[in-house]
């Protein structure tokens, strides 16, 4: 690996809720174009922290970059327009809104016309809608989401949903991704797809993915990075093979009969 | 672009179009000029009801635009009409042009909204009905109190709207006016939805989490959603205001935020075309009410004074009955209804 500045790094965060730690000190960098995993048992504080990078909580201490920004001391709304997005662990999406319209507010930050324009559907409006309608036809294709175009997304199967929520963050033409457990709930075959998706967009999209992810045999075989935490701080992080070899690691949990369904 | 087997369009633009087959502009087409044809055939009495129908429709599809597509609730809808009434009716009562005076109205209702919906930053569902309720009440305070801007408990009198000085007067000439406007509310409402601006009041109602990861400015987008809703409020409120030609207090109380409530519940929460039929239900009930008393007075004389306490009863108990048997409104059993024509005969 040539040494280059990370695209995200994470700095010394700490967090706590009325006092109990959820967070400690935790430190790591993701390369760009890379694909960079964080595992650890339940509670561990994986989702934590990508509630600080993208806004959902303010660490007590610790800095984010994005590319160079500081990330705290932007407002969530405005961390998109960085480059940032994200998925959930459950599903987060506008159920009243077809497939397209989640996947077009997920464009939201990029779409600039004005309130006049729109209450007249008229200028800027027509032709912005138009040129945005196209570039998010390109991510319903990549995710065979075209059957649903036009479907309400509340009223869609799991693992649909699950895809139209990777859809929607994509859409948003990110830099960084932060995806939490975007498998989770899903059969052997919708994991490989879904595993297939993550490959091409660190690839063929050119963003780089942060993942959070609890079925290890997809997190070696795709990661990069891994960045394994357990209470709230980091307690490895290297190359898959090296992590798998880790003495830490293997003996806080990799090393049991569970390794494969980790936390579950 | 209508095919033997479905919709195909050859743009985006085109799939964007609010209504996308030659039925359906057919069908609009024909409603409408029966609609126009309407002050041709129909007595005052029915034409007042008409009337009556199209403020309630700018009423209603605005509260929807707050409370049905962003999710914000509020209990005020009924004093921000009462603001844009008194502000069109001073304005035109110190000679500002009707069309102008509107506009004013709206404008002064949407500062108003704005500002009672700050609250709606930190504050969520019964809380911030709560709120709204706080805003009905003091601007019913000021509307009693403030003699200088609204007359007190006088109230205001006021002449027929003119516009280049053509004055709609009476009924027929009222209705062409009314129509034209709620027309255009209705379609300045329907745009905002196919835009940004739409999505987002959509996203912040079912998951803002997500919204504000998209970029949306939560607090900016509800404050867009408060004053663009109190501005066609506040419409609605100029016209009634020249429409009525008398204003008082007690007309834009708390009742009339209840009713508005009622009408989007009834009709649809969300959906446009659910504000239009919560608009018309609720103007027909009383009047269906009325005319139902009057009938039955025939056969049991002392009716009318029963049944006129039993009016209000009769209103709750529609609206709980909507609530347990409809709760998705009318517009949901109507696009049922469609679809089931569509498969017919095969439908099951
Ligand atoms: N909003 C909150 N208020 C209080 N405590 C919280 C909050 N969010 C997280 N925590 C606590 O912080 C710790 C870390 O939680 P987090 O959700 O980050 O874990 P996780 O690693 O994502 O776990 P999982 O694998 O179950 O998703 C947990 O002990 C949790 O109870
Ligand atoms: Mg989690």
């Amino acid at each position: 690996m040539t040494k280059t500045t990370p695209l995200l790094e994470v700095k010394g965060v700490t967090l706590t809720f009325k006092g109990i730690a959820a967070l400690t000190d935790v430190s790591f960098s993701v390369e760009k174009g890379r694909i960079v995993s964080l595992i650890g048992p339940n509670g561990a504080g994986k989702t934590s922290i990508l509630n600080c990078i993208s806004g959902r909580y303010t660490p007590d201490s610790g800095e984010i970059y994005l590319d160079g920004q500081d990330m705290l001391r932007l407002a969530a709304h405005k961390r998109a327009a960085m480059g940032l997005s994200r998925t959930f662990q459950n599903i987060a999406l506008f159920k009243g809104l077809s497939v397209l319209d989640n996947l077009m507010v997920g464009r939201h930050h990029l779409i600039h016309y004005g309130l006049l324009s729109a209450i007249f559907y008229h200028g800027r409006a027509v032709a912005d809608e138009s040129v945005h309608r196209r570039r998010v036809e390109d991510v319903i294709d990549f995710l065979g989401l075209s059957p649903y175009r036009h479907q309400a997304a509340g009223h869609l199967p799991y693992g649909v949903q699950k895809r139209v929520e990777l859809g929607r963050a994509l859409a948003a033409e990110p830099k960084l991704i932060l995806l939490d457990e975007p498998m989770a709930g899903m059969n052997l075959e919708e994991t490989e797809d879904m595993a297939r998706y993550i490959l091409d967009i660190c690839e063929e999209w050119g963003a780089t993915v942060l993942l959070i992810e609890h079925d290890m045999g997809v997190v070696m075989d795709i990661s990069d990075k891994i960045v394994v935490l357990d209470f709230g701080s980091v307690l490895a992080q290297g190359r898959p093979d090296e992590i798998s070899a880790d003495q830490a690691v293997i003996s806080a949990y990799l090393g049991t009969e569970d390794a494969t369904f980790m936390g579950r | 672009m209508q095919g033997n087997c479905g919709l195909f369009f050859e743009s985006y633009r085109a799939e964007a179009g609010l209504f996308n087959t030659g039925f359906q502009r057919w069908s609009l087409g024909l409603f409408v000029a029966l609609l126009l044809l309407c002050p041709l055939v129909l007595d005052t009495y029915l034409l007042s009801v008409l009337n009556l129908m199209c403020i309630a429709v700018i009423g209603a599809v605005s509260l929807n635009l707050l409370t049905g597509i962003c999710g914000q609730i509020s209990l005020g809808h009924g004093a921000f009409i009462g603001v844009g009434a008194y502000a069109a009716a001073q304005a035109t009562l110190n000679g500002v042009p009707f069309l102008a005076a509107l506009l004013l109205g709206g404008g002064a209702s949407a500062l108003v909204g704005m500002f009672f919906g700050v609250p709606s930053l930190r504050l969520k569902g019964i809380y911030l009905a709560i709120a709204t309720l706080a805003a009905q009440l003091i601007l019913e305070y000021v509307f009693l109190h403030w003699e200088t801007a609204t007359g007190g408990s006088r109230g205001l009198m006021l002449e027929p709207p003119k516009i280049l000085g053509f004055s709609f007067e009476g009924e027929r000439r009222m209705f062409y006016l009314l129509f034209a406007v709620a027309a255009c509310t209705l379609a300045v409402v329907a745009n905002v939805m196919r835009t940004r601006h739409g999505r987002a009041f959509v996203s912040i109602r079912d998951f803002y989490l997500s919204a504000e990861i998209a970029g949306v400015n939560l607090f900016a987008y509800k404050l867009v959603a408060f004053g663009l809703s109190s501005f066609l409020a506040g419409v609605a409120g100029g016209l009634w205001a020249h429409y009525t030609l008398f204003l008082s207090g007690e007309q834009f109380g708390i009742g009339l935020s209840i009713t508005y409530l009622a009408m989007i519940v009834i009709g649809g929460l969300g959906s446009i075309v659910g504000s239009v039929m919560g608009a018309v239900f609720m103007t027909l009930l009383p009047e269906v009410l009325t005319a139902a008393t009057r009938s039955l007075t025939g056969v049991f004389p002392d009716i009318s004074s029963q049944l006129a306490a039993l009016r209000e009863g009769v209103f709750g108990l529609t609206l709980m009955l909507f609530l347990i048997f409809e709760p998705e409104g009318l517009a949901n059993r109507w696009r049922l209804v469609k679809s089931y024509w569509k498969l017919y005969p095969f439908a099951h």
